[in-house]
């Protein structure tokens, strides 16, 4: 039976990834703003076979509630052997280019709260010695992109933050993983067209549980996002930027 | 966003509601309500039953609410999938009281379709097993309706085909079970009549249905292999893993064709060598053969294909089975897939499919002339005081509805009377006159 923290538990990847671990038994805090979804969440795991599900309110824009929360989540908990944030949200980048203050929201919403809430998590699992932390951040963190630079720089940020955090970490025994999904069919990105390359809530859950049985650094999730970004990387910057992207 | 049914004809572009909470769907449908509006699930009903220019998605009502340990009593949000089900509750030994052919549908839809499983002739439909109903509707609110509260509201959205409101969350009774496979008997029938007497001979099966080969005529018109199956005791309940195929784009429309559906049938039937066979099969391709190739709609091509379910009385089933499966013969089309199952009693929902006698399913692809062939086998299934099923529809006619659902008005009744008939219509509900 696993120890697990998951913040923005009512994302859609969450709360599937959330019915895996309640059908494998294991003991689950969840930290989420929508209150109504989150309470309905916590009753679902339970009748899943979630061993306990205890959860409370978090805006994680709010980082003064961040210590307090956490050190609540680790009492109810008694220890954590997988702490995974997934919160986010899709900015629209337009707006953000001309107004700094959506631009500084999102950017707060996206990387600020991660890294305020990992440089608690990580003074906890330092002590503890042992456990994973798991962020969701994105394939869209590993090249800027007009149509999505303000969201990709959120992302990349926090991936660049966890690489160091991770090497910090690993004299400890604690384990970091950043998780780079792709395209995926959830609330977030409702309004677009689906095509080939989308994939369901369930299958990006699948690959969380299976990178994170695995210890794993890094998971591209389905896995071809892997070769997709090789390849967008690999292209030229004096070509890249010429590109409608 | 472009929206179809499983069979891909009609489509329509449409605007597409997520609600995460049951305040969210009132919001949708009270506040300023976008209208025509109807509800959809995981869109596997055929036609244009769950289409409609907005639309509010079931996705997000996807939790389970409640489950009563000792009854197997389960409550869950109209967005639950039979999938999910099986996933959290048959290691536990629970099964759906009643299934259909594929597991990726949801309990709303399950619900407003009445569905029917391979168990109707000793199990009745679906909702025949639901004790409670939560629905959003325009004059109430949410109404919490059962057989003894709001009857009529109950009654009109078992099988209501969402005319009646958005259904936010059901209770059902799940049955114990004790392995994940099922003792299968499959026998050889040389005629539609060996078929019929099949069924009749095995009404005790708990489950039954049988695959019929409809491209052969004459003698062995309605040839069939009957199939039947009862939970098996032996096994354990480790649910095994199952392969799954994807077809990843449109086929092209020729793959299936009357040729290519032919040789299928005919090496299908003559492969199985006895009279009669049986095995230990795993439940999922006993209930969901065809699950295990995710889109295989797509091998009918962009252009689509339509399913044909229609049921007889069971005096006149082998009369009109023949003359509709003579009628196909000579048509020279074919249909890759056609079921046949005899059904049990019906209930008392107003717009519910199922009646005491046999239903056969065909999948025809669409093409020029195949709605003029499908009037004239609606015509047949009149005659012989038969119906079609909504929920495979995207063709039949206003006069056709209403001559075979004599209980459409009290229906209409309860629609007006819950504001439903201001805001929630599909195309179908449009064709139909609803
Ligand atoms: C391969 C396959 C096999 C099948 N086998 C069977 C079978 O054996 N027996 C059988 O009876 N059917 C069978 N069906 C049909 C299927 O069970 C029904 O069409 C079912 O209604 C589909 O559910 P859905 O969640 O996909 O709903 P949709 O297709 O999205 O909607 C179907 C109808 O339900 C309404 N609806 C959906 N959710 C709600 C809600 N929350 N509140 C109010 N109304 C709602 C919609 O408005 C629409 O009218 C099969 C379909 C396929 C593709
Ligand atoms: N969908 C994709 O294509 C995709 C691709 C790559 C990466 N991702 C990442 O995957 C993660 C999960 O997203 P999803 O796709 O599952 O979308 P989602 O269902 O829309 O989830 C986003 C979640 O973030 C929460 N959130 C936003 N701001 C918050 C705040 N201030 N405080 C607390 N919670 C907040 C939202 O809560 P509310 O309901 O309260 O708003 C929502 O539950 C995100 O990090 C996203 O960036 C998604």
């Amino acid at each position: 039976m696993k120890h697990i923290l998951i913040i923005g538990a009512t994302s859609a990847i969450a709360e599937s990834t959330a019915k895996i671990f309640a059908q494998r038994g294991d003991r689950l805090y969840l930290l989420a703003r929508n209150y109504e979804r989150l309470s309905s969440l916590a009753e679902d795991l339970r009748i899943r076979g979630g061993a306990s599900v205890g959860y409370s309110r978090l805006d994680v824009n709010n980082f003064d509630a961040h210590e307090e929360i956490l050190t609540t989540a680790f009492a109810a908990l008694g220890k954590i052997d997988v702490a995974l944030i997934t919160h986010g949200t899709l900015p629209d980048q337009k707006t953000c280019e001309t107004d700094f203050n959506t631009a500084l929201a999102e950017l707060n919403a996206n990387a600020i709260s991660t890294v305020s809430l990992l440089t608690h998590l990580a003074k906890k699992l330092e002590r503890q010695k042992n456990g994973t932390i798991a962020v969701i951040t994105s394939v869209a963190g590993e090249r800027g992109r007009q149509s999505n630079y303000v969201y990709g720089a959120a992302k990349g940020m926090v991936s660049v933050f966890l690489q160091g955090l991770r090497n910090r970490l690993h004299r400890s025994g604690v384990n970091v993983l950043d998780i780079k999904p792709g395209f995926v069919d959830t609330p977030m990105t409702a309004r677009f067209d689906k095509g080939l390359l989308w994939s369901e809530p369930e299958t990006i859950a699948t690959g969380i549980v299976r990178a994170l049985d695995m210890e794993k650094s890094m998971v591209y999730l389905p896995w071809f996002w892997k070769y997709i970004m090789l390849i967008i990387k690999s292209i030229p910057e004096r070509i890249f930027k010429r590109l409608a992207l | 966003m472009e929206l179809s049914g499983w069979g891909k004809y009609p489509t329509i572009n449409a605007q597409v509601f997520h609600p995460l909470t049951h305040e969210d769907v009132l919001r949708c449908i009270c506040d300023n309500p976008q209208n025509p509006l109807i509800a959809r699930g995981l869109g596997r009903s055929y036609g244009d039953s769950s289409l409609a220019p907005h639309v509010i998605s079931t996705r997000y009502l996807d939790h389970l609410l409640s489950f009563d340990e000792s009854s197997g009593a389960l409550t869950c949000s109209a967005g639950v999938s039979f999938a999910d089900i099986l996933s959290a509750f048959l290691p536990r030994g629970w099964f759906p009281p009643v299934t259909p052919g594929t597991k990726f549908v949801t309990i709303g839809g399950a619900i407003a379709s009445d569905i029917h499983g391979k168990n109707h002739h000793r199990e009745g439909s679906f909702t025949d097993h639901v004790s409670r109903l939560k629905i959003a509707t325009i004059s109430d609110g949410i109404v919490e309706c059962s057989r003894e509260r709001h009857p009529e509201l109950f009654q009109a959205t078992c099988g209501g085909m969402g005319l009646t409101g958005v259904i936010l969350e059901a209770t059902f009774g799940l049955k114990p079970i004790k392995s994940v496979y099922i003792d299968e008997t499959t026998l050889k029938a040389k005629t539609l009549e060996e078929a019929l007497d099949l069924f009749a001979i095995h009404h005790n099966a708990p489950y039954s249905v049988a695959w019929l080969d409809c491209s052969s005529s004459g003698r062995s018109l309605g040839r069939s292999v009957v199939m039947l199956g009862e939970h098996s005791v032996q096994g354990g309940l480790t649910p095994g893993k199952s392969l799954t195929l994807i077809v990843p784009v449109d086929m092209p429309s020729f793959v299936l064709n009357r040729y290519t559906i032919r040789a299928f049938n005919a090496l299908y039937y003559n492969l199985l060598r006895k009279k009669r066979t049986e095995r230990r099969i795993h439940y999922e391709p006993f209930f969901y053969s065809l699950d295990g190739i995710r889109h295989w709609n797509r091998l009918y091509g962009k252009n689509g294909f339509t399913q044909y379910q229609f049921v007889l009385p069971k005096q006149a089933s082998l009369e009109g089975l023949t003359t509709v499966l003579e009628r196909i013969a000579a048509s020279k089309r074919a249909s890759a897939l056609a079921v046949l199952k005899a059904f049990g009693k019906n209930n008392t929902n107003y717009l519910s499919f199922p009646m005491e006698g046999c239903t056969l399913a065909l999948d025809f692809k669409l093409d020029t002339g195949l709605f003029e062939l499908l009037n004239e086998l609606d015509s047949i299934v009149l005659d012989y005081g038969g119906r079609v099923y909504l929920t495979k529809d995207a063709r039949m006619s206003a006069e056709m509805f209403k001559r075979s659902y004599p209980r459409w008005q009290s229906f209409m009744k309860v629609r007006k009377a819950y504001g439903a008939d201001r805001v929630f219509h599909s195309l179908q509900s449009q064709r139909l006159g609803l």
